[in-house]
This record gives structure tokens, sequence and C-alpha cells, in this order.
């Protein structure tokens, strides 16, 4: 059981928010939707990193504002190392620089 | 050889204090080299390992097992045995299981406490009974035992079930498969473990794979705790850490960790004589030969490695369960925990080849891996053995991912186990 600091409400119980997966998947382009293979489109819809660590994921604040945002999660420590909007780039953080 | 397992070894070993017991499997050095490494010592790597010494003549194995044995899902799951699938594929590979397990005590002279109890899954509305009735039907095509109940039948069979007009969750009728029930968990990984033993498989336990040798996409062996060991082929059977071990061969899974939880009761006296399941409400529950009620539900929603899941998981299916069974409220629940299991977007498993040669892979179980155990490791074992997928493996291969062959067992599999 964790809190999520919503970056719009604040911090909020984990049952208020839904889960969205892994984040920064981005939707190939319609170009790209064009030429792409079955493999690469297997690749977009179904590979995943699942992470032990650090795992980059959306969350949506579904009992709440409703509002999409990225977190930062230890998958182990279910630790919240870092909120972040979405759109905003990958936060450097590794599970080798994490403070012990 | 192992003695045999019965009255007159109990009665024996009785006589001298339970003192002279041979041991149930060795714990060896491993060696440098294998024909087989099996990755992950739960039920289906050992049924795996055994199915590899027993029908494919190969016992130069060893099950390598980072924790100790059976101490993953194989002792965190709820016992239930079934093969109630809609699709053909899920159908055949479950029914195959659900046969294996019917013989399974007498196959490894060890008790697994088959207990074919009947399992029934509750339809609380009108869409439930049709959906459910279809799925009774497609069951039935496949030659597999499946019948519905009318809410008259359920009542009769449960009568602690709410089955009132009155109740929170109406029950308006239930799929039976008079074949499934409940086995003994650590009894399969325990019986499987001392056959593969007498058949040469070398189990070694508190070894975990660090890395893996790969030279030109050929897999030639293991880095681990243990130091390095080599085989001519590997098979990756590690339920929840299937994605941790990809990555460690270079490539991905479409399957993500999620913790499961589960809980038991205090021991009551006997109170209910089959499974009961409700996809709908989520909760599914049975009841222990110790007398303890066996309680699942659903995966949590976020991925995890931490084998402990939240509190508003365990508050759900509770609340559905005081629904459905009044009778339970005072109950107090004595221990409760969480398993991770590794889910694929189809709810079905992966068996088969991976990217990289002889390296193989049996993994994306999810929540319901224990009622395959023994038919998992035997079209694995085949697979590994011929290095081409057991017949009713083939649909279950990595690639069905990229030609779009899923096999969506949501219905069936995904809700509730």
């Amino acid at each position: 059981m964790f809190v999520i600091n919503c970056p719009y409400c604040g911090p909020r119980d984990e049952h208020e928010f839904g889960y969205g997966h892994e984040a920064h998947i981005a939707r190939p382009t319609l170009e790209q939707q064009g030429t792409m293979s079955d493999a690469e489109w297997a690749n977009y819809l179904f590979l995943r990193t699942n992470t032990k660590g650090v795992h980059f994921e959306r969350w949506v604040h579904t009992k709440g504002c409703r509002r999409w945002f990225n977190v930062a999660r230890h998958t182990v420590t279910h630790e919240i190392l870092k909120v972040y909007k979405m759109g905003e780039p990958k936060p450097d953080i590794s599970a080798e620089n994490l403070p012990r | 050889m192992k003695q045999a397992y019965s009255i007159f070894t109990l009665v024996r070993n009785a006589l001298s204090y339970h003192q002279d017991w041979q041991e149930a499997w060795r714990s060896p050095e491993p060696k440098r080299e294998y024909d087989v490494l099996i990755i992950g010592g739960g039920g289906h790597g050992l049924a795996t390992a055994y199915y590899l010494a027993k029908e494919h003549g190969i016992t130069n194995v060893a099950v390598l097992e980072k924790g100790w044995l059976g101490g993953g899902n194989t002792g965190r799951n709820t016992t239930i045995v079934r093969s109630n699938y809609l699709w053909d594929e899920s159908a055949h590979l479950y029914e195959h299981s659900l046969k294996l397990f019917e013989g399974l005590s007498q196959d490894l002279n060890y008790n697994v406490m088959f207990s074919q109890r009947g399992l029934m899954n509750l339809c609380h509305t009108e869409h439930d009974m049709q959906a459910t009735r279809r799925r009774v039907y497609a069951i039935q095509m496949n030659g597999i035992d499946s019948e519905m109940l009318t809410r008259e039948q359920v009542q009769e069979m449960v009568p602690i079930l709410d089955c009132s007009p009155k109740a929170r969750y109406p029950v308006l009728g239930a799929s039976l498969q008079r074949r499934g029930g409940v086995a003994r968990h650590d009894a399969v990984a325990w019986g499987l473990a001392r056959k593969a033993d007498e058949r040469g498989v070398d189990i070694i336990q508190n070894c975990e794979v660090t890395g893996f040798d790969i030279v030109n996409g050929v897999v030639k062996g293991v880095q681990t705790t243990r130091g390095a060991i080599g085989a001519k082929k590997i098979g990756i059977v590690v339920a929840g850490h299937s994605g941790v071990m990809a990555g460690l061969a270079g490539f991905r899974l479409p399957v993500e960790s999620h913790p499961l939880q589960a809980l038991v009761s205090e021991p009551i006296k006997p109170i209910l004589n089959t499974v009961v399941m409700s996809p709908q409400v989520h909760v599914y529950v049975s009841q222990s030969d110790k007398g303890e009620l066996v309680l699942g539900a659903g995966i949590d929603a976020f991925t995890s490695y931490a084998q402990a899941g939240s509190p508003p998981v365990i508050e759900n299916q509770l609340n559905a369960l005081t629904d459905l069974y009044p009778c339970f409220s005072r109950l107090r629940m004595l221990r409760q925990w969480g398993g991770i299991v590794d889910t694929c977007p189809d709810a079905s498993p992966i068996i088969g080849k991976t990217p990289v040669e002889n390296l193989f892979i049996n993994c994306g179980w999810g929540t319901g891996g224990f009622k395959a155990t023994p038919g998992s490791g035997n079209v694995f074992a085949h697979t590994i053995a011929r290095g081409e997928p057991h017949p009713l493996a083939v649909p279950f291969a990595l690639e069905r991912f990229t030609t779009g062959y899923l096999i969506d067992e949501h219905g069936a599999a995904g809700v509730a186990h």
C-alpha cells in the first residue's frame, strides 16, 4: 500500500488511482504505421520491460482530478522516487544510483 | 532406488521412531555441464525435469532453484485444478494437465491429495448466464465435462450461499465441472522432485542464475551464484521472474509481473465441500482438509516483484465473500500473502522457443499456473527434448504476439482462478 503524490491534488491513497502500465512507449506515427512489420507492431503492442527495480509507469487519478501523470517507482520496495507530468522526459534514476 | 511409500514402510519406520526415513532427494554439488538445465525449481520446472527423465530418457538434467524447492508460487497458490476453458487450444492443454493430475499420486508414489470435489462458477446476471452457457457448450464440444446448474441446484450443493432474491449479488445459476477440485500444492512439488531425483535429476537449491553464456546466438550455459554451469539446452520456468531472465538473455517478453494475493481463515468444521468461484464479484473459496477457508481473488493492478499486495484488493474480496456467504462474516483470517505472477496480454501461457537458440521458455501462466503443473511440464519436456513444440504447445508459442493469433482467455482465466 502506498501514497501517490498526485501532481494536481497532492498526496492521496493508492486506491484512488488507476494504473496505466509502462510509460514512454511512443505510439507509432501514421507514416511509421504504414511501413511497420508485424514484429515492430508486436514490440509496440505487447513487449514490455517489466523492470525489477525502478519502473517508469503511468497512473491516473481516477477518483480525483482524473488526470494522467508519470511515476518512477521501485517494483521491489514500492518506493515512489519521482512523480512527473505526461510529456516530460524520463528522469535519470536507475537502481544503481538509488540512495540506500 | 527410492523405497516405495506405503502403509508397510510407514509401519516399519514407526518402529524406528521415524529416524531412518530415506531422504526424498539429494542435494548434490552442481556438475560442470548437463544435457539440460531447468531454471526454476517450482512445480512446472520440477515437472519438466521429471518428464524429461521419464518420457524422453534425458537424465543428465539439473534443476536450478534460487531459493528453496517449491517456495515460490507453487507454495503460494490456492491449489485449484480445473480445465473449463473456452478456446480449443486452452481446453486441450488444461485437460491434458487435469488427466495427468488424475493419475499423479500413483505415478509419483506420493499422495498429492488430489480431490475432485467439483468446481462451480457462479452467474449473477442474465449476461453471466448467457456467457457461461456458451462456455459450457464449447467445453462439452471438446469432450470435457461441464454442466449448467439452476439456482435451486446451486443452493442444494452449497446451502450456505445466499441465493435469496434479495441477495446483494443474486445467484441465477452456475457452471459446474465435477472433475475439478484441489490438490496439495507442496506435495505436488515434493513428489515430482523425489521421482525426478530417483531418475538421476540433480536438484540444486540456493543457486541463482545471474547470467547466460550466449555465443553467436546459441546458449552454452549459465552463470550462477554457485559458479558457471554448461548445458546443451536450457529451459526457463521461473514464473514471476521470467522478464528478469529474458532480460539477462537479451530479449523482451509480453509479460508483466504482478502481485497475486491469497488468504486463509481460521480452521472451522467442514462446511464447504466444493470449490466456488464468482468471477463477477471476484472471490473464490474452497475449504482445505485442515478446515481453513482458502480465498483468492485478482491481481494488484501495478507491476511488482514484492510478493506483497495492497489491502484494498483483500477488502474487495472479503466484501464479496461476506455478501455471498453471510455466515462467514465473523470468521477471522489467519494468514495473508502474495506471490508474483507473470501475466500475458491474452491471459494464456507462453511455451516454446526463444530468440536464443537452445534456450526455451515456459512462462506467462499468470494467475492460474498450479492447475497446469503436470501438463505444462509434460509438453515443455517434449518441446525441449525434441527441439520442436509439443502439438498441444504449438499455439502457445511466443510468435503468436507477432502473428496476432492470440488465445484470449480473459473470460475464462483473466478474471478468476
